[in-house]
Parts: C-alpha cells; structure tokens; sequence
C-alpha cells in the first residue's frame, strides 16, 4: 500500500513538472486578449499629482481607455515600452485613450522628473504610494515591474500584464478596446 | 488510483500551483555565516554566501548603466572596522532591456569583507550586522529593490 501511495506521489509530481513546462511554453504562444466584459473587475480609484502638482483621480478618466503601468526608473524591461507609450499616447489621444504611468522609485521626483525630460515621455506620470500598490497589488504591493492594467471605458479592468510583453499584443488590446 | 491516492496528488498540484504562482519577495538568499573570531592584530576576512534563483540576476556593485541599483554590503559594529568589501567578478550579460551588456551577478556567489578589530573593542562574544542592498530582474520583469539584514556571531579574543 505505501508502495503505491509513494508511486502516485511520484506521478502526480512528474505530470506537474512536465504540465508546468507544457503550460509555460503555452502561454507563450497563446494570444493575448482581453478579459470578456462580464468578468471585467472595476479599476480602484485614487487621487495622485502629476509631475506639474496637479492633482487628480483615475476615475476622472472614466470614458476613456486607460493603460495604468506601474514602473521604475530603474527597471529596464520599464524602459522598453516607454516609447510604445508615447506613441500610443500620441497616435490613439485623440480616440479617448490615455496613458497614466505610476512610478514606484523611492527616490520620488528627483529621480522621475528627470528621466521624463530625458524620454520626452508625453503622458501623465504620477509617483505611487503604498497605498495605491496595495489597491492593484494586494497586502504585498506591486511586486514586479513593469506591471500594466488596461482599463476600459467604464473604468473597468480589461486585462494585467505582468512583466514586459510585446508592443503588438498592447496595440491589438488597445485597438479592441478603442473600437 | 484509490480514491486515498487521488487527494494525495491533488493536494500536492494545489500546493505546487500555489507556489509557482506566488510571486517571489525574495529571490536571493543568503547562507548562515560562520562565526568570526576577532583577533588582537592583524586582519581577517568574513565571507557572505549568496544564492539566487535560477532565471534571475542582481546588478554587480558596478552596473553598466547609471539608471541600475548596484549591489552595496555595509557593516555595522563597534567590535571591528571595515577595510575593504571584495565582490565576485561580475557576469557580462546581453539583455533585451539594455543596448549596454548588463553588469551581473548569478547563482551562487560569494561576497568577502575584509576588518580589522575596531580601537575600543570589548573582548567577548558579539554579533556583526550588515545590510545588503539589491535589485533583481529577469529578462522580462524587475523586482523591487530590497535590503537583507544579516547578522554574524563574532569573538572579541
């Protein structure tokens, strides 16, 4: 009997190991969507200032699509989507779109200000707090970075990206949410 | 499979899914240091072992890129000084992320310090307490950078 519990053991531990690689390399392949809207998750609201001092609300963007990145001056993958960014900022504007970047160094302004000047990043930027990570993060925070919420038009989460993925899958999500 | 059988291995998939899918707060570890004893004169060396997760790097203490948190130990007591932090020679590594190759450290390395009894010592066992700052990525995501508090048992001879 023990035999056959500790074969079964071994099994189950073999399939999840082989079932991990599988479902890795599948999710690697799969395209990226957006969730359906009936199981779309509201976007917590929270109040910020800008880089300018001016304050505002995430919910002030409610009617637009919105693409909340959490980041870090020094993130590289970070540093990667910022010109995707700005582009999706300049080229979809004028459809209701927005992008709102959240900075998460612990150095503030000093830090962010400049490199925004730098990247002529020309979306709002505001600094995060613990508070803010705690309502996209949980008890922990935001733990890695980038970390991207796509929000629609009802200030409804669409769908979370952890960790940096391709321009194509963001400008595909856009672009249904957009439509 | 018995119906005994079956739990046992759904209990161990749920568990192992719960750890894969957690996210990782600590993806560096450091091994229990050796006890330091402190003599009358001269120097001696303490080592810090460090492991870090497969997939992942930290930024060396000299990063390519200013932008990078480089890795710093610092020490703290009164029993000895600090003459000099010695870290591995870092790993040259090609990154999507960065037209520079990254200045890295992997796997398992080690971090030497060398002291020197500190001039108003008191004789008698102690603890050394050292800071380790540092910031871990992988080829697609950034962890937060964090500070390991350690603590090593000495010996004022």
């Amino acid at each position: 009997m023990r035999f056959r519990v500790m074969c079964a053991l071994t099994a189950a531990l073999l399939a999840l190991s082989i079932g991990g690689c599988v479902s890795q390399n599948f999710r690697d392949e799969i395209q990226i969507e957006v969730k359906p809207a009936s199981k779309r998750n509201p976007a917590p609201d929270f109040e910020v200032k800008d880089a300018n001092g001016q304050a505002f609300h995430l919910a002030d963007y409610k009617g637009k699509v919105v693409l909340l990145n959490f980041w870090a001056t020094w993130c590289g993958p970070c540093k990667v989507e910022i010109p995707w960014f700005i582009e999706f900022e300049k080229n979809y504007k004028d459809r209701g779109f927005a992008v709102v970047g959240v900075s998460l160094d612990d150095d503030g302004w000093d830090a962010v200000k400049p490199y925004i000047e730098s990247r002529k990043m020309n979306y709002r930027v505001a600094l995060g707090s613990m508070q803010i990570e705690r309502l996209y993060g949980g008890g922990e925070g935001i733990q890695s970075l980038p970390t991207s919420f796509v929000i629609d038009r009802d200030g409804k989460i669409a769908d979370v990206h952890v960790g940096l993925i391709s321009r194509n899958d963001y400008q595909n999500e856009l672009e249904e949410l957009l439509h | 499979m018995n119906s005994k059988n079956f739990f046992i291995s759904a209990a161990l998939c749920t568990l192992a899914g719960a750890v894969a899918g957690a996210q990782t707060p600590g993806v560096l570890s450091v091994a229990d240091p050796a006890k330091l004893n402190v003599p009358r004169g001269g120097e001696l060396t303490g080592s810090l072992k460090l492991q870090l997760q497969p997939g992942y790097h930290v930024n060396s203490n000299s990063p390519n890129e200013e932008y990078l948190i480089p890795m710093r130990l610092t020490w703290d007591s009164t029993a000895v000084e600090t003459v000099s932090v010695q870290y591995p020679k870092p790993i040259t590594e090609k990154s999507d992320f960065s037209e520079k190759p990254l200045s890295v450290f992997t796997g398992d390395f080690e971090i030497l310090t060398k002291f020197r009894r500190a001039p108003k010592a008191s004789p008698g066992p102690g603890f050394l307490h050292g800071k380790l700052r540092y910031q871990a990525c992988n080829d697609k995501m950034c962890l937060p950078p964090k500070t390991l508090e350690v603590k090593v048992p000495l010996l004022v001879e």
